[in-house]
């Protein structure tokens, strides 16, 4: 496979060699990774895919890999779950979850990037990587890290929520807890990645990194059966993973692989955290950053490095961007789970609650079809909702006892009319 | 004590090479205009045309962004260290 991409400044257009840098060093605005679709027309067809397994690498020639790559394990491949009952609820002809809380290997869509991320860490002779991290992200560092014969070190912030921190040190990787929030972490890995040879992902790996996000675009319109949807709702905290779906689609159609369409991309964010959702209401040029104060922590990132391009393209997309409270979230979560059995941590709340808000104001309309992305597993975020299922009284294993039971549950203990139903 | 402007890597080509420059400015506009003034070549990656820090540069008064602080008219006292952090982003949108 011969590599058809290169880097390029987004703001000056400068081109760049495949190196680990995340800015021009021209004018030290982002570069990323652009790809010379007229080669990758002639390289690869939608009809190639065909006889490739279901997962991230079946697009393996619109990822930044080289040309040896040999993937290591299976990543992505979720499914895209038709909802039913909430649909029916919401009045929504077509809705679907794109369902990342079962993204191997770690159960968030940080298995995305780190795969992608960890491919070009490999090819540029690092020997350690790392990350700053909320949580999913060291997660899935630390397992392919291990996987794949890499040391690793992620950056926390000090209070992150235990499942997480344990998620990431059961893979032996080393852990350094920071006090300060995320924003202060990040500050800090680029001075680490200014002083130290690691291949920190999400900081000079960056560029490499946020294009596996694009497979979660992919696998959308795929599901679809090659076609785009009208609507995608979509977390925000650095307020990456947008805009990435959205290349993801503009590349689909670049390639002729599906029919171009206009997408309105929603943001959604949780009120304690919302410089991004705040930006794109007020119409602010910069967004204001914010110190976050919220559950969703996997979502707490008050001075999102990707803001101000996520506000641009939701505006110009036509699409919006909403927030939802912490209450919000967890009746969000509960919803999910009860409705459509998925079970998803905060983030996922957040963008099941903001679409529930969406439909309420009419910018997600009924004939129209929209997907949800759910992009991390509740298992991970308990803490979150603990205190809405109190532990219950235990009763003798016998049957009177259960019976007393119901009666004092539902005052009935008469076989016909006893339901499971709370 | 002075005034510390601590300067990343990328930005050393515009300072001889030094990773920090010492000042004796009582703000971050002033130390950012000393800075900008004694090495003029790095004037247009630290301000834009409308004459505001660059969009994609994070200033830093010790371990605080100074957009908490006021922004760059928040004022400085002896010994603190000014950071200048280029921003991460991965790039994406259109």
């Amino acid at each position: 496979m011969a590599v058809h991409y290169r880097l390029r400044c987004k703001e000056c257009g400068k081109t760049w060699d495949n190196s680990p840098r995340s800015f021009c060093e021209d004018c030290f605005s982002p570069v990323e990774v652009s790809y010379d679709y007229d080669a990758l027309k002639k390289t690869v067809r939608r009809e190639d895919l065909a006889s490739r397994e279901f997962n991230m690498w079946r697009y393996s020639e619109l990822l930044p890999l080289s040309e040896d790559f040999a993937p290591t394990g299976a990543v992505g491949g979720t499914p895209l779950v038709a909802s039913r009952k909430l649909a029916s609820r919401w009045g929504l002809q077509e809705l679907y979850f794109k369902n990342d809380a079962v993204c191997f290997p770690s159960l968030s869509f940080k298995d995305r990037v780190v795969a992608t991320a960890l491919a070009a860490a490999r090819r540029f002779g690092f020997e350690t990587v790392g990350c700053s991290s909320t949580g999913n992200l060291a997660n899935a560092v630390a397992a392919q890290a291990a996987q794949q014969g890499f040391d690793a070190c992620v950056f926390i912030p000090a209070d992150l929520e235990p499942a997480k921190v344990l998620n990431t040190a059961v893979y032996g990787a080393r852990i350094v807890r920071i006090n300060g929030n995320y924003d202060q972490v990040n500050r800090l890995c680029s001075q680490i990645a200014d002083r130290f040879h690691w291949g920190l992902v999400n900081v000079n790996l960056r560029p490499y990194y946020s294009e596996g996000s694009k497979t979660h675009g992919y696998e959308i319109a795929e599901q679809l059966g090659w076609r785009l949807p009208d609507n995608v709702v979509v977390p925000m905290a650095g307020g990456s993973l947008i805009g990435k779906i959205a290349k993801a689609f503009r590349e689909l159609v670049t390639l002729g692989w599906v029919e171009a369409k206009p997408v309105k991309f929603f943001g959604a964010q949780a009120t304690g955290c919302s410089p991004i959702s705040d930006g794109v209401k007020r119409n602010l040029q910069r967004f204001e950053p914010q110190k976050p104060n919220t559950i969703a922590r996997s979502l707490a990132i008050g001075n999102p490095a990707d803001g101000p391009y996520a506000i641009k393209l939701i505006r110009e997309s036509g699409g919006w961007a909403e927030d939802v409270s912490d209450p919000e979230i967890v009746a969000a979560i509960k919803l999910l789970a009860e409705s459509e059995g998925i079970f998803t941590e905060t983030a996922g709340g957040v963008t099941t609650g903001v679409t529930q808000k969406l439909i309420a104001q009419n910018r997600i309309k009924a004939h129209e079809t929209t997907v949800v992305c759910i992009t991390g597993n509740g298992l991970k975020t308990t803490d979150a909702i603990a205190a809405e299922y109190p532990a219950t009284e235990a009763i003798a294993p016998r049957l009177d006892a259960f019976e007393a039971y119901l009666e004092t549950q539902i005052g009935t203990t008469a076989p016909a009319t006893v339901s499971a139903k709370a | 004590m002075p005034i510390t402007i601590e300067i990343p890597t990328a930005f050393r080509r515009f300072t001889d090479g030094s990773p920090k420059v010492d000042c004796s400015a009582t703000t971050i506009a002033e130390a950012l205009n000393e800075l900008t003034s004694r090495f003029p070549d790095l004037g247009r990656h630290v301000r834009d045309d409308q004459g505001q820090i660059r969009q994609f540069l994070n200033v830093y008064l010790n371990e605080e962004d100074i957009r908490f602080l006021g922004g760059e008219n928040c004022t400085l006292k002896d010994g603190d260290r000014v950071l200048l952090v280029p921003s991460i982003a991965g790039g994406s949108g259109s």
